[in-house]
Parts: C-alpha cells; structure tokens; sequence
C-alpha cells in the first residue's frame, strides 16, 4: 500500500473532483431546462442581474445610430417625407375601403350567427439585437412582461409574420423567427385555399412546406397566408411566397420551398399582437383503449 | 544557454481581484454587444478566453465557480439551454487549471498552440449539448471564433498584463 506524505498546503479538493462537481450540476441543470422547464424562475432572477450588462453592451451601437441620424442631409429627408406622405394617402384610400368592408363583414358575420372576429391591440417593439445562439433563429425585442407581453403572441412588421413571442424576461422578450427549424406556422395557399403547415429549415433562411402530397397544387409564386385555425395567428397575415416545387416520385411527399416576405433578417420594428382569444376548451381526451393483447394463433 | 523555445520569465506584480472582475465583466459586455451577420459568424468567445487566461495565470486566484458563474450569465444573456456554457466552461477550467504550468514555459506564439484546441473543445462540448437537444449542425464556420479568439490571445495576454507590470521608478538609474 502506498502512503502518499499529507499535503503542506491544503487546498481541497483536487481539480477532477472539482470538474466532475461542476458537470454534474451543469448536466442537471441542462435535463431540468430542456426537458422539464422547471428553471424559468431562475432564468428570470439571474436574466435581471444580466439586464444592465446587455443594455450597456447595446448601448455604444444605439448611440453610433443616433449620431448618424443626426447627420441626414435635409434633402434625403424630404425625399422621405414625399414618399411617406404619397404612401400615406395611397394607404388612407386602402384604409377607407377596408372599414367600409371591415362593417359590412361584421353585420354580415351577425346575419349568419357566426363568432365575431376580436379586434386585437398592437404593441409596437423595437428589436434589440439579433440572437446570438448559432443554433436558433431569434431576434430580442424590447418590450416584456411589464408591458404586458406574453409568450404565444404572434409578431409582424408592415409586410408579413415575423416570429412568435416564446419567452418573456421582465423588459425584454425573444422571438422566434418562422425560419427556425422548430418554428411551424399552419398557412393557406392563396389560389385555392389548400391549407398546409410551413416550417424553418435547418440552413439559409428558407421555409418549407410539410408533408405535402406529391399531386398536390402549389406552384412557383403561390401566396401563402396564415390560416388562422391554430388560433395563434389571425387569419389572411401574409407568410411566405412559393419560390420552389421539387416533385421526385422517389418520396412520399413534395419539397416546397418557400421565401419569407417579412424582412425576417433585417428588422428595425416590429408589431407584437395581442390577442384576446377565446377558444373552446378542448374536450376530455377519452380513456385510451386499452390495445388488445395478439392472440396467439396456433 | 536559454533555449530558445522557454520564454523568459516576467518578474510581475501581483494581480487585484477587482481587476479581474473587471476584465469578466468587459468580456460578457463584448460578448453582449449586438454581432450581426457575418460578424456573428466569426465572433470570439471573449468570456472563454478571459477565463481561460485567468486559470492559465492565476489558478488560485479563480477557478470552476467563476467558469461555471459565467457560463450561467452567457447561458442567460444568450437564451439558450441553461448549463451548456456552464459545461464548457467547467472542462476549459479544468485544462487551464491542470495544464497551466505546461503552457507557462512556452513563448506566448506557443502558447496559441495549446489555447486554440482548448477553445475548439470548448466549443464542441456547447455543439454536442445541442446535437442532443435536436438542433442542427450550423456548418464548419462555427469553429472559426475559436481560431479567432487564439489569434486574440498575444494581444489580450499584452492588455490584461499592462497593470501587473512595474512602472519604472523615475529615481532609479
């Protein structure tokens, strides 16, 4: 048996204990986040310890933008005040038929006994930075749980969907873009109403229809809105616009591909939704049957 | 004869602690600034380097509390799966901790040769967390902050030394 002489300094634990210590609490840590969300009260006590360093860090850009904007020649700004004011009356015109159609629809709706649509409320965000995770597409926005944003609410900017608000810290919300991999939002093809689920992929920013049959009819340049039947996103948003159909008989089902036509990637402001649904509560799921035992044939 | 390989030794004053919570803080700051695009593609680990400097330098002065700390606040600030940077940053603790006298004899070029791997372990460890948690690979570009952050690591080991070095005393011929 060995005897190793006592150590003159005393130091602890030796540096593998102390690894093995710290992975341990990590690996927990890591299991109780991603498969049960047990730690989102953490998240949010340490996210307000971290606000002041994220604000400081933004700072010095905010400020370069402003200085810049200071320095706008006056001829690019009335340029930009003619084009807004011509935009501005185009838009009014859309708008006075709109609510014209927006009253109709409702008398009609009452006619028919069928649900009022909700008006909703917009809260206008202004986006913080990009999400700096390699693995997710996320933009952070600065508006959260104080003004009363939730996770679940669907966001816009002037052109289409956007994102979904997924998780709320007290002044700052994240969004997930609809280009992330895990992020799916149920469209409609425009042409003819084919209904379908639209999905992030894994790479460039691209989206992709789902499990679409090989004979079903999309083309290039179909417009996709949202449907509005998950009860998330309110129907007839634009979404995305077909820009390839790969049909090899090879697979179950077609490659879709689609461009987003929200300026996903390049935001300055975006519009978070507020919704006040009121969706049925979901039926008592029935007893699962119990599966027959095979019999043995002999 | 000195080899040509051991780098000479500094005579160096002795490190503040306030100092170096200095320098963890300004790496989350510059971790946190706004990196879009292509920037974002070949940002440095800044956290990672500054707690592998600090574990390589002063072992006894910091060690896996404030890797696994800071791994925390980068898991927080990130939003993404809380413990992955944690993780990594334990084992990047741990290879300055145990291989700090090694890296010390060497000339600060060599230096480079041992923290570029160390990093890239660092990052492969955040990689397979998330491989596991069902993300997708991100492509090879992933890896190039680490090569970034070791091309880093002469000029940070010139700046976080400045204040340890003696200022020479005006009276002295």
């Amino acid at each position: 048996m060995e005897h190793s002489p006592p150590p003159f300094f005393k130091r602890g634990p030796t540096p593998l204990v102390r690894l093995l210590l710290c992975s341990l609490l990590s690996l927990a840590l890591l299991i109780s986040d991603a498969r049960y969300q047990y730690l989102d009260g953490i998240r949010q006590a340490v996210a307000v310890l971290a606000y002041p360093l994220q604000r400081a860090a933004i700072a010095p850009a905010a400020m370069l933008r402003r200085v810049s904007e200071f320095f706008v020649t006056q001829s690019a700004l009335r340029n930009e005040n003619a084009r807004l004011s011509e935009q501005q009356l185009q838009n009014g015109a859309t708008l006075q038929k709109y609510r014209a159609l927006a009253a109709e629809n409702a008398h009609l709706r009452e006619l028919l006994a069928m649900r009022q649509q909700f008006p909703e409320s917009t809260v206008v965000a202004e986006v913080l930075y990009v999400g700096r995770d390699p693995f997710t597409r996320k933009i952070i926005v600065d508006k959260g749980a104080q003004q009363d944003i939730r996770a679940g609410q669907p966001v816009v900017d002037q052109l289409g969907v956007v994102g979904q608000v997924t998780r709320v810290y007290p002044w700052l919300a994240e969004v997930t873009l609809i280009t992330d991999k895990g992020q799916a939002v149920p469209v409609q093809n425009l042409r003819n109403g084919l209904r379908a689920v639209l999905g992030g992929t894994s790479g460039d920013g691209q989206l992709e229809l789902k499990f679409i049959p090989l004979n079903a009819d999309f083309q290039n340049g179909d417009e996709l809105v949202t449907s509005g039947i998950d009860g998330i996103y309110p129907p007839g948003l634009r979404v995305a616009v077909v820009s390839n159909v790969e049909r090899n008989a090879a697979y179950l089902f077609a490659r879709i591909t689609g461009k987003p036509v929200a300026g996903v990637a390049s935001h300055g402001q975006v519009l978070i939704l507020n919704r006040d649904l009121k969706v049925p509560e979901r039926p008592p799921e029935a007893a699962p049957a119990r599966p027959k035992k095979p019999r043995r044939s002999g | 004869m000195q080899p040509r390989d051991v780098a000479p030794h500094e005579i160096l004053l002795p490190v503040r602690p306030a100092f170096i919570a200095f320098t963890l803080i300004a790496a989350l700051i510059l971790n946190f600034l706004p990196w879009t695009g292509p920037w974002l593609a070949i940002k440095p680990d800044f956290v990672a380097l500054v707690v592998l400097y600090w574990c390589i330098q002063q072992p006894r002065k910091l060690g896996f509390t404030v890797a696994w700390l800071m791994g925390l606040m980068m898991d927080i600030g990130n939003g993404s799966l809380l413990g992955q940077h944690a993780l990594a940053y334990s084992v990047l603790a741990f290879a300055g901790i145990v291989l700090h006298r090694r890296v010390l004899m060497f000339t600060i070029q060599n230096q480079i040769l041992h923290v570029i791997p160390i990093l890239l372990l660092n990052d492969l460890i955040v990689l397979v967390i998330r491989l596991f948690a069902g993300a997708d690979f991100p492509g090879f570009s992933y890896f190039s902050g680490s090569l970034i952050a070791g091309a880093l690591w002469p000029v940070m080991c010139f700046l976080l030394k400045l204040p340890q070095r003696p200022t020479p005393d005006p009276d002295d011929v």
